[in-house]
């Protein structure tokens, strides 16, 4: 019942504004409320709890006096009790209140009824009142509060049977009064035995202190069960940062190690000194703060606190200290930190990624744009050149004056365009990287020869060109020889526009390597205007002399053919401005070692309007020209220039320029090409279409100047040196020196594979007096140019004639002839040259020479009966060309135009041969050669007939008249499409096969083979 | 003009067609002719001095019926490709042996469109062959021309000069 009471008087209570050390739900009488249900070990526990607390109880107690929260938790504490203890009394009164007036009313009825008693007597004697007692009681009960129901009132009715105002009522009525009265008492004593009871029990009750100690020490079990495995520290530490309380779940240090000393003095390393300054600050602050602070100490490592610190206030308002807390966050602050780093590493990749894409995609567009514009050039290119190439077609048909101007206009226009869009492909290949550089034999002097061979032909301008290739620039090296064509081209065509009179040259030259090639190409650029200037003026002054000297010069070049120190000094004087052919003489000693590189340089020199010193810098960019007025009058596109330096710059060199206005500009390319490297099996296909293309003429392989004077006319007349000079010579003359030529060699010549080979040519002289024809092939440009070398050819064959004649029981002579025929003029060749044996693709040419002998072969002696050909062929054309060739080679042929008149031609006539076309109309090669081979097995035609080939004439029966003693060749001749291959060339019966166009060597071995 | 004048002018021209470089004109292109045209001229001689001139006039007369039986061929409803190829084909031999090769490169690009059956392709070969062909006319004409004129001043085709 107390309980209860009290936990009514609480709630009415006002409760006060300072929090409960301990959770609200907690309270006095119901301890432990989130105790685990009916776990018993629970109470133990909590006594374990009791071992690691450390607790100065005795600072504990000075605290509480002495901190303002201290004193507010124990006045709480205290009201509290208070309360209870004055509510416990007051209830206890006013019970006894209660009975106390039970009692009074008790008596004063007792008096009452004592009274009407009396009253009984008088009125018995007068008249009597009635009085209703009954109901009065009934009121008096009505003031007795009502709340103490558990209290029984007596509140029955006396009933009386006895009739009003008898005597036996009244007797009646005390007794009952009485009985009243008698219950009364008892109850008075119930209450006072009560009473009693319950002082007894207030004297039993705890003393204040002992249940405060109560309270707190559940408070304590408590906060241990709560921070038992919790990783803080806790402390309190006083105005002079000394530590005071220390609660440490995993203490290192004992309690006495760290009491009443500061952090400095218990521990040293990084942030102790931190964390006391920051302990120090809110001490002087007075406000609350946070902080997270990493220590490296000697004695728990390296390890990051967040740390908690609030000033501890005296009642009167000063700190006397800090409470503080700290909790371990390493590993917190670690994956932190390791996070952030992913993150920020997350991020460095985003923006790569962003950064790459965007990247590829500026590429992408940049190569689809170049695509683009490489693909609508050439889609342009295509119809344009038609356009421009009918025209030029128009152009030779007759046409009245106005019409051919108005033509040439049309060409001319259409060159341009067209120039532009090639050089607008070229720059786009060259820039999406899609330019492939091919590496091909080729001849320098050559190349120069043709660029100002060409340039000449379209010349319109009184202009000498010129080009110089000196001595010990190697015969030949390899390069991609069309772009290196393509650069010279254009910058000998920008010389040429703008120069007005003078000339306009190539030099070509060795120089020792890059270094020296850069060096000096800065040495040039930088002293360019006066090196320039003189070099213009001194050749102006040579330009007369030099075509005798260069006759002379030539004279002893042309015989002793190569870098011969004594050709040397007639060359040295051509050049004497330029500081490299010097340097190049030194070099010239030493060979080319076969597949080393040689830088050469090249110069490409006008006598024009020249650069202004301004126009240098940009003169190399795009679509880029002097200045809108150079523009206007010489037009182009100004992409030359740019394509020439990206060309050369991809080959690995460098293009210069120096020039001074109004007196020229040298524009100057070095570049590395790899020196042909040392005898291959010159099969290669690459090389035979060169040389056929190309047409060079032996005479290029050395002669190192060329000029086109200005009255030549066009392409129709180059002048040579060297050929010039020939023709002047009697021929006895070379003759004579080409011994000598063959005796130096003998003895220069370096290479032990030559020498073995020379020995060989020698042997053939002395045996058929080969000599003439070794000579002559060694220099066919010099032998063909002119009619007296002509005839001195003609002796060349004859004696090959006659040769052929003493051999001609020899199977295979001619054949055998050429063979040394080859390699003497191989012999002759290295010992020109000076190059290793077998670097140049002389031995293809010889194919071409042998062929070209064999032209003059006389037919075959008649005394042989004439072997009998068929030829199959539809195509007229190719008719009348085999034809022809079989013709010179001493032969006739039938021919017929399809298979079925192959498969008639056969039943009527024995060939010796037949040369089938596979793809023909009506029937095709392999199925008449299937037809003829079956006849050859059978011996009758009945597959042909079976074809639709009804017998001739001459066949009785099928059978054929003639006979086979043998299997007739049939050689197809096929156009090497898919659809003519060889193995079904074999698989249909036929021998052998000639790929078209047939040529002389190709029938030329088909009849030997098969023609006995 | 000189004898000898000519004969140099018919030396250039004739290397002209030969040459693969014709960088300003047309971009990188084959020569008109290859070294099968050489063969031609080896078989001139006395006994045969029009012989170039003969073969390559038989060569326009068979080109162009085998152009119009294309143009005719191609202008179809429906293409017969089969006859379409075999036109073409008989193009390419005759200008294969001559040494056209401009002319033979286009058939053999034409040819695999024939395979394709790709008709815009055809009609695109089409123009391109008779384009290249009319020009191999124009030049072997001027050069034929060029060798008649030389002749006629008594002179002989220097084809030695050629020097292949």
């Amino acid at each position: 019942m107390a309980s209860e009471m009290e936990n009514e008087q609480m709630k009415d209570m006002d409760i006060e504004a300072l929090p409960s050390m301990w959770p609200e739900d907690i309270d006095s009488s119901k301890p432990y409320v989130e105790k685990p249900a009916g776990d018993q070990d629970m109470l133990e526990e909590v006594t374990i709890f009791e071992e690691p607390t450390i607790v100065d109880f005795h600072h504990l107690v000075e605290l509480t006096n002495y901190t303002d929260r201290g004193s507010s938790q124990l006045t709480h504490l205290v009201q509290r009790w208070e309360y209870k203890h004055a509510n416990a009394v007051r209830l206890l009164r006013e019970e006894l209140d209660i009975l106390s007036k039970q009692r009074e009313e008790v008596e004063l009825k007792k008096l009452e009824i004592l009274e009407a008693f009396r009253f009984e007597e008088e009125r018995y004697s007068g008249d009597k009142r009635p009085i209703s007692i009954l109901d009065e009681i009934i009121d008096l009960y009505q003031d007795i509060p009502r709340r103490k129901r558990d209290i029984i009132v007596q509140s029955k009715r006396v009933n009386i049977d006895a009739e009003f105002d008898t005597v036996a009522y009244w007797k009646q009525r005390a007794k009952d009064l009485e009985k009243l009265l008698e219950a009364s008492v008892h109850r008075e004593q119930l209450l006072m035995e009560k009473l009693q009871e319950s002082l007894q029990n207030l004297e039993k009750q705890s003393s204040p202190v002992e249940e405060l100690t109560q309270i707190l020490k559940r408070a304590d079990n408590f906060l241990h069960f709560v921070l038992q495995n919790a990783p803080v520290v806790m402390g309190h530490q006083d105005k002079d940062l000394r530590y005071r309380f220390i609660y440490n779940q995993f203490p290192r240090l004992q309690e006495e190690e760290i009491l009443g000393k500061t952090d400095v003095e218990i521990f040293s390393g990084a942030g102790v000194k931190e964390s006391q300054d920051f302990k120090k600050e809110v001490l002087d602050k007075g406000l609350p703060a946070k902080r997270e602070i990493t220590f490296e100490t000697e004695l728990f490592g390296s390890k990051t606190f967040l740390i908690y610190v609030d000033p501890v206030f005296s009642k009167s308002g000063e700190t006397i200290g800090i409470n503080y807390m700290g909790m371990d966050v390493t590993d917190q602050v670690m994956k932190r930190e390791k996070m952030a780093q992913l993150r920020e590493q997350i991020a460095v990749q985003k923006a790569k990624e962003t950064e790459l894409n965007k990247t590829i995609h500026i590429t992408e567009e940049t190569m689809r744009a170049k695509q683009m514009l490489a693909t609508m050039s050439h889609e342009i290119r295509s119809p344009l050149s038609g356009v421009v190439s009918m025209a030029e077609i128009l152009s030779n048909t007759n046409l009245d004056r106005e019409q051919r101007q108005l033509l040439n206009v049309m060409i001319s226009s259409g060159d341009l365009v067209l120039q532009l869009i090639n050089d607008i492909l070229d720059l786009s290949k060259v820039e999406s990287g899609v330019m492939k550089l091919e590496a091909t034999k080729f001849r320098p002097r050559e190349v120069v020869k043709h660029v100002l061979q060409t340039a000449a032909a379209s010349l319109q301008k009184l202009l000498t060109l010129e080009g110089r290739v000196a001595d010990d620039v190697p015969i030949e090296v390899i390069g991609d020889v069309l772009r290196i064509r393509q650069i010279l081209t254009n910058l000998i065509t920008n010389a040429i526009k703008f120069t007005h009179e003078g000339k306009v040259g190539i030099n070509l030259y060795v120089v020792s390597d890059p270094c020296y090639g850069k060096a000096e190409g800065n040495h040039q650029k930088s002293s360019g205007d006066q090196s320039t200037t003189t070099e213009i003026k001194e050749d102006k002054l040579k330009l007369s002399s030099q075509n005798c000297s260069d006759r002379k010069g030539f004279h002893s070049k042309k015989y002793s053919e190569g870098p011969y120190p004594d050709h040397l000094p007639s060359d040295e004087p051509q050049t004497p401005v330029k500081n490299g052919n010097t340097t190049d003489g030194d070099e010239g000693e030493e060979p080319q070692v076969p597949g080393t590189t040689v830088w050469l340089r090249c110069d490409v020199y006008d006598t024009g309007i020249g650069i202004p010193e301004n126009a240098l810098p940009t003169l190399f960019r795009k679509y880029m020209q002097v200045s809108a007025d150079h523009a206007r009058k010489y037009g182009g596109t100004g992409l030359g220039l740019a394509i020439c330096k990206q060309l050369v710059e991809l080959m690995g060199g460098r293009l210069t320029v120096s020039s001074k206005v109004k007196c020229g500009s040298t524009f100057t390319f070095v570049l590395p090409y790899k020196v042909s490297s040392t005898c291959h099996s010159s099969d290669d296909p690459d090389d035979l279409s060169e040389m056929a293309d190309h047409d060079a003429p032996l005479e290029d392989v050395t002669a190192g100047f060329f000029q086109f004077q200005p009255r030549t006319l066009g392409s129709l007349f180059s002048s040579n040196g060297s050929t010039r000079t020939q023709k002047l010579l009697p021929h006895g003359i070379g003759f004579t020196k080409s011994h000598k030529l063959n005796g130096i060699s003998k003895d220069s010549c370096s290479f032990p594979s030559g020498n073995v080979r020379l020995k060989e040519t020698t042997c053939v002289e002395d045996a058929c007096s080969m000599v003439e024809v070794a000579e002559t092939l060694s220099e066919p440009e010099s032998s063909f140019s002119h009619s007296p070398e002509r005839d001195y050819e003609n002796v060349v064959c004859r004696s090959q004639q006659s040769q052929d004649d003493t051999n001609c029981k020899i199977p295979n002579g001619t054949t055998n002839c050429n063979n040394h025929t080859e390699s003497s003029r191989e012999v002759g060749l290295r010992a020109n040259t000076g190059e290793p044996p077998g670097s140049c693709q002389e031995e293809e040419k010889s194919v071409i020479n042998s062929q070209c002998t064999s032209t003059s072969i006389p037919r075959k002696p008649e005394s042989k009966p004439k072997p009998k050909i068929l030829l199959v062929e539809d195509n007229k054309v190719n008719v009348m060309v085999t034809k022809s060739m079989m013709k010179q080679l001493g032969h006739t042929m039938d021919v017929v135009s399809n298979g079925v008149e192959a498969v008639r031609a056969v039943q009527s006539c024995c060939y010796d041969l037949v040369l089938m076309d596979v793809c023909m109309p009506v029937m095709n090669g392999l199925q008449a050669t299937q037809l003829i081979r079956s006849f050859e097995e059978t011996g009758n035609w009945d597959a042909a007939a079976k074809a639709g080939i009804e017998p001739s004439a001459s066949l009785q029966d099928g059978q054929s008249s003639i006979h086979y003693d043998k299997r007739m060749p049939i050689i197809a001749m096929t156009a090497n499409a898919l659809s003519e291959s060889a193995e079904e060339c074999y698989a249909n019966g036929m021998d052998s096969f000639v790929s078209k166009p047939v040529t002389f060597q190709k029938l030329k071995e088909c009849l030997e083979q098969y023609l006995p | 003009m000189e004898v000898v004048q000519m004969q140099r002018a018919w030396v250039e021209y004739t290397k002209s067609l030969f040459r693969e470089f014709s960088y300003s004109f047309f971009g990188w292109m084959k020569g008109f002719l290859d070294a099968q045209f050489q063969q031609l001229q080896l078989l001139q001689d006395e006994s045969n001095p029009d012989f170039v001139a003969e073969v390559v006039s038989l060569f326009f007369e068979d080109s162009e019926r085998l152009l119009s039986d294309l143009t005719f061929a191609l202008e179809q409803q429906s293409i017969d490709f089969k006859k379409v190829d075999a036109h073409v084909h008989q193009l390419k031999g005759s200008s294969s042996s001559i040494g056209a090769q401009r002319v033979k490169n286009d058939c053999i690009a034409f040819r695999s469109f024939c395979e394709e059956q790709n008709i815009e392709g055809c009609q695109r070969c089409l123009q391109q062959v008779k384009q290249d062909y009319c020009l191999v006319k124009s030049k072997l004409e001027a050069l034929i021309r060029l060798e008649q004129q030389i002749v006629a001043a008594g002179g002989s085709i220097p084809v030695e000069e050629l020097s292949f």
